[in-house]
């Protein structure tokens, strides 16, 4: 054996070795991550990690293109390191949704190398490398259809009669190319591009029709999709850190979608092929009655004289960045004697948990913070329910209406306390596009405002009280 | 690595994947997706290896991309999940609020 042979022996056996403890880093770190005390450490484990194999790869033997490859990484990690340091917390899920799909995109490229290279490895390489290819491309286009509506840049839901059909004769025919690529029957360039040409349409035509408010679960879904396309890429090219790495988050990022969307009541079926989340009909049983306007005087004093008052926080708040102005207020209240909570429903803000993030940013603390099943019996006993840009997820016809689309999602009780403040920017529907029957109630008052200055005003009223 | 030890790494790994995430508490679904997002920028080695064994022009530049992107997974997931969970170590804290 000569002597670089064995250099390059024990240099591929050192990157293995580096491998494995990339594996079992990430495995930790994960672990931390699914437990509020451990959780921020867990992301230090798993970067960790994450360096670790980046470092030893570039140790790989045969490998050349250093300078291209040194580019990239600086190119799109800086890109990245800034735009993820700048982004605001209210904006995180598109995020998410963004850099997700760049990670589909590369597994996508991984393929693309492969098969345009046309080497024939077996019917099992091919054959994965094509299927990660799919599933990466699908997950690179639509999550940045995801991103594009989240971000508000494609307002509408595209949907016509028979889309499933066409959907399903554009995956029939990325599948039929793909099978004609992974066994050789034609595998020359143009049949490569058309494969990938035809996964990139479905992802689009997949994201399309289906509604904002149903994008959590879709993105989280094009996660593990993204998970699953790294590890088969990871078979292809024998690589066991992607392997591991790619199937944990395949099956976590899977758990974790039913997670999310049990929290919403839906099913994932329901989610990817009814096209909920904005208007189809015009939902039956009208809501009668009027929207009756009230003053931030009038609010502050009755807040001020309030034995309980529960805050209900939407992505209203979120959005006018009301956080640390509400939290003031609240604190004001507290310091008159008056308790006060917060309500979370499971999908405030934009995604699961996403509405603590941005209180605990506020610095609220955690025991006042409640969720659904804690507070709904508590609704009866208090004064005042101040709802802060919330709007779907306390409307009452979510228990009553069966034709709505929100039927059967669990909701906030806010219907139930003595007063009900809605503190509103305009009079539009919530962001299902549903008309709320909660603003119309005899207990209701609307509050119209930008949620930053009307806490504002109603700080001012209370201090005035005295 | 054979078939079959590749597949049975597939198979632990996937119980492994569903096991670390059971139980856990909704306010940490969005942390951890970001997490789990991140963990899949471990993609960026195999672009990395991908793009180290390209020769012609068109394998250079989808090996370019890819690396560029898979960089921009395993960063920007990075650094949103430690912003995320930044806002974890007030838990239990009382308010440290505009006026606090």
């Amino acid at each position: 054996m000569s002597g670089t042979a064995g250099g390059a022996a024990s240099m591929a056996l050192l990157i293995q070795g580096s491998y494995f403890v990339t594996a079992f880093l990430f495995i930790v770190g994960l672990k931390r991550m699914s437990s509020p005390v451990t959780a921020r450490s867990g992301i230090l484990w798993a970067g960790a990690g994450m360096l670790v194999a980046t470092i030893f790869t570039f140790l790989y033997p045969g490998m050349t293109n250093y300078p291209l490859i040194g580019a990239a990484i600086v190119v799109g990690g800086v890109i990245a390191w800034v735009s993820g340091k700048r982004v605001a917390m209210t904006n995180m899920p598109q995020m998410i949704a963004l850099y997700n799909g760049m990670g589909g995109g590369a597994a996508a490229a991984i393929a693309a190398v492969e098969l345009y290279r046309g080497e024939w490895h077996g019917y099992a390489a091919s054959t994965l490398a094509v299927v990660g290819g799919i599933i990466g491309t699908v997950s690179f286009s639509g999550s940045l259809i995801a991103f594009g509506k989240l971000q508000g840049l494609i307002n509408r839901s595209l949907r016509f009669p028979g889309q499933q059909l066409i959907n399903l004769i554009i995956l029939a025919g990325a599948l039929g190319l793909g099978g004609a690529v992974a066994s050789q029957l034609d595998a020359t360039p143009a049949v490569v591009t058309s494969f990938f040409a035809l996964a990139l349409v479905l992802g689009v035509t997949m994201t399309l029709p289906i509604g904002g408010a149903d994008m959590p679960v879709v993105i989280s879904l094009y996660n593990a999709l993204t998970g699953l396309a790294v590890g088969f890429e990871g078979f292809v090219l024998n690589n066991a850190a992607m392997i591991i790495a790619g199937t944990v988050v395949g099956s976590a990022g899977t758990l974790l979608t039913q997670l999310m969307a049990k929290a919403m009541n839906r099913s994932l079926g329901n989610v990817l092929f009814s096209g909920f989340g904005d208007t189809g009909g015009a939902p039956s049983g009208e809501v009668t009655g009027s929207l009756k306007p009230i003053e931030a005087p009038d609010v502050g004093v009755m807040l001020a004289f309030a034995q309980k008052v529960i805050v209900v926080p939407g992505y209203g708040m979120a959005v006018a960045q009301a956080q640390h102005k509400i939290w003031e207020l609240c604190q004001l209240l507290i310091d008159r004697g008056v308790t006060v909570k917060f309500a979370i429903h499971p999908v405030a803000g934009r995604m699961p948990g996403h509405m603590n993030v941005l209180l605990a940013e506020a610095g609220v603390p955690y025991d006042l913070i409640a969720d659904l099943d804690e507070i709904n019996a508590e609704f009866e006993t208090a004064d005042v329910a101040l709802i802060i840009g919330a709007n779907d997820v306390v409307n009452p016809v979510a228990r009553t209406d069966k034709s709505s689309p929100i039927y059967g999602m669990p909701i906030l009780n806010a219907d139930k306390a003595k007063n009900v403040i809605v503190i509103k920017r305009g009079r539009g529907a919530g962001f299902s596009g549903i008309e709320n029957a909660l603003f119309y109630l005899d207990n209701t008052r609307m509050l119209y405002g930008d949620a930053q200055k009307v806490a504002g005003a109603l700080i001012q009223a209370i201090k005035a009280v005295d | 690595m054979t078939g079959i030890v590749a597949l049975y790494i597939f198979m632990l790994a996937a119980f492994t994947g569903y096991e670390v995430i059971s139980r856990v508490p909704v306010i940490l679904h969005t942390p951890l997706m970001s997490g789990s997002n991140f963990v899949h920028g471990i993609v960026l080695v195999g672009a990395m290896v991908a793009l180290g064994a390209a020769h012609t022009p068109l394998e250079k530049a989808i090996g370019f991309v890819g690396v560029l992107l898979a960089a921009g997974n395993a960063v920007g997931g990075y650094v949103v999940t430690e912003r995320m969970l930044e806002m974890f170590k007030a838990s239990g804290r009382a308010g440290r609020g505009s006026h606090g």
